[in-house]
């Protein structure tokens, strides 16, 4: 049986991919090389990985507004991450994803970073507000 | 979302496919939040350089703004904050004309919807403040926290899509900034060591950014007990804004809104030790300093004045290079005082409507092989890690010395 999380109803498709966890904020300007489709801020606890078509799970979102246009763009150059798996959002991440139709989720019981691991299959379902393990029952 | 008959209407198309998306992409983020309508707005701000919009989002500029003019003119005022370059400056900064082109066509389209191009993060000083309780779409951090805060203006952060969206209805989401609920203090800090200038007022607002790293945190700042001037507060709220996504504040004595209440749990002290190991924390003095900034958000005219006076006499280390950045109307004022001169005279350039790290920064540094950037900004010093620079935060006289020194002093 998949651990079944559940979440506030989010924004975006249903996707399934792999997960990508840090116990780190996040910002499209702050935090990436958009040519490269990496993490470049030195400090981030993701620096130097690569994000594109990773289920990004991570605690909040920080920073500017230009996340709002940016992951649009990422997503028409083919450097987007799969999906965003937040504890909590601001309002920038929440307009980028729906301007962009990327799939985005927040607000769940739990630290979302401790309980998702690198590596596991997620399904995301933001229309139903549930994330799904797929790899492992405990 | 509870939606007028207007809004209905907006909603299936009778006012045309730029308000239908728009409103659209309203409810979508309205409901995301929990938004129980949409509240009118007196002005949008759009933040819209063609670094973020990449040509995904100037195409979506022009797709929207092809509509009939009925269709596509915002309802309430609109402005602009920087843009991704100065005409006037690009190729001294070895900006290209690919960006040049990008930029022609989105201030092309943004001009189509009939949006006012002030390319300023500091309308709150030069353009209109806003007034308490007055709802506003504002687009860039370090506007609203002030608006909010300064003010007691009611807006949440309002990316380039959302801005252009609330312009087009002249209403946004009522979630967040907008309620009395979300207004309270929720984290207390006292502070016991006032900053001694501008980059130390950022420096604050860092600090307590990372303390709070939420967008949905309120600090309450206690012990201060010298009122800061309007471009204190801004430094220490574009710092607080960039480095915890906070979009409101309260100093009592100072801002708008000190009825909100006080959180009961002890209150972090911050201290001159606090301060200063956070500045310390990107010195590098000694290193070859490859260019000194000042932005982030654009200078005030006294800022531009302090600068000019900072450089009397003295001129830019020729390996180094000094980019002052301020808004089209500051310009204009020091154009006719006499500032630019005096500023340009030293070896610097000043750019209007620009704010840097919004200008393409990661180009810029592989065109003029830059790495260490030298500034007053703690917000700049927070973003510009990302574009490949090493930062070092330090006030303004230090950062005029380091520029005339070409080493960090």
């Amino acid at each position: 049986m998949p651990i079944v999380l559940r979440c506030h109803k989010g924004i975006g498709p249903a996707v399934r991919g792999t997960a990508l966890v840090a116990a780190d904020n996040f910002s499209a300007r702050y935090d990436l090389d958009r040519k490269q489709g990496v993490f470049s801020r030195p400090t981030h606890k993701l620096a130097g990985e690569s994000y594109v078509g990773r289920i990004l799970v991570l605690d909040q979102a920080k920073g500017g507004v230009a996340t709002a246009w940016m992951l649009r763009d990422m997503r028409e150059r083919g450097v987007v991450p799969l999906a965003l798996v937040f504890n909590r959002v601001n309002p920038i991440l929440a307009q980028g994803a729906a301007f962009a139709g990327v799939a985005l989720v927040d607000r769940f019981a739990g630290n979302v970073t401790d309980l998702i691991r690198t590596g596991d299959e997620l399904c995301v379902d933001p229309s139903g507000g549930v994330v799904e393990i797929l790899n492992r029952d405990n | 979302m509870r939606l007028g008959d207007e809004e209905q209407a907006m909603l299936a198309g009778a006012f045309g496919e730029p308000r239908r998306w728009a409103i659209g992409h309203q409810i979508a983020v309205g409901e995301f939040f929990d938004a129980a309508d949409l509240v009118p707005v007196s002005q949008a701000h759009i933040m819209a350089d063609t670094e973020s919009l990449g040509e995904a989002g100037v195409s979506f500029l022009e797709h929207l703004a092809s509509a009939p003019e009925a269709e596509r003119r915002v309802q309430v005022p609109t402005l602009t904050d920087p843009r991704g370059l100065d005409v006037a400056v690009y190729k001294r900064l070895g900006q290209s004309e690919a960006m040049r082109s990008l930029e022609a066509r989105a201030i092309a389209a943004l001009q189509a919807f009939g949006v006012l191009m002030t390319d300023t993060c500091i309308n709150y000083q030069t353009i209109m403040p806003p007034v308490r309780g007055e709802h506003l779409a504002m687009g860039d951090t370090g506007v609203v926290i002030y608006s909010n805060s300064v003010f007691g203006a009611r807006s949440n952060f309002e990316g380039g899509p959302s801005a252009l969206a609330a312009g087009l209805t002249g209403r946004t989401p009522r979630y967040g900034y907008h309620l009395d609920e979300c207004r309270r203090p929720t984290r207390r800090f006292r502070l016991q060591a006032r900053p001694r200038d501008l980059s130390e007022w950022g420096a604050l607002g860092g600090i307590i950014g990372q303390e709070c790293g939420s967008y949905w945190e309120v600090p309450l700042i206690e012990g201060v007990e010298e009122i800061p001037g309007s471009d204190a507060l801004k430094h220490f709220g574009a710092a607080l804004a960039s480095y915890g996504s906070v979009a409101l504040f309260h100093m009592p004595g100072v801002t708008a809104e000190t009825e909100r209440g006080r959180p009961a749990r002890v209150a972090p002290r911050i201290g001159r030790a606090e301060i200063e190991a956070f500045v310390a924390s990107h010195g590098a003095t000694g290193d070859k300093v490859d260019v000194v900034v000042f932005a982030a958000p654009q200078l005030s005219l006294l800022e531009m004045a302090a600068v000019a006076d900072a450089l009397a006499g003295r001129q830019v280390h020729p390996q180094t290079t000094l980019l002052v950045a301020t808004s089209p109307e500051i310009k204009h004022a020091a154009d006719r005082m006499g500032l630019t001169r005096r500023i340009e005279d030293a070896g610097a350039i000043v750019a209007a409507g620009i704010c840097f790290y919004q200008s393409y920064a990661g180009e810029l540094a592989e065109a003029n092989g830059w790495k260490r950037l030298v500034t007053n900004s703690a917000k700049l010093v927070n973003i510009i890690g990302g574009y490949g620079y090493r930062p070092t935060l330090l006030s303004l006289e230090r950062c005029i010395d380091s520029a005339v020194a070409g080493r960090v002093v």
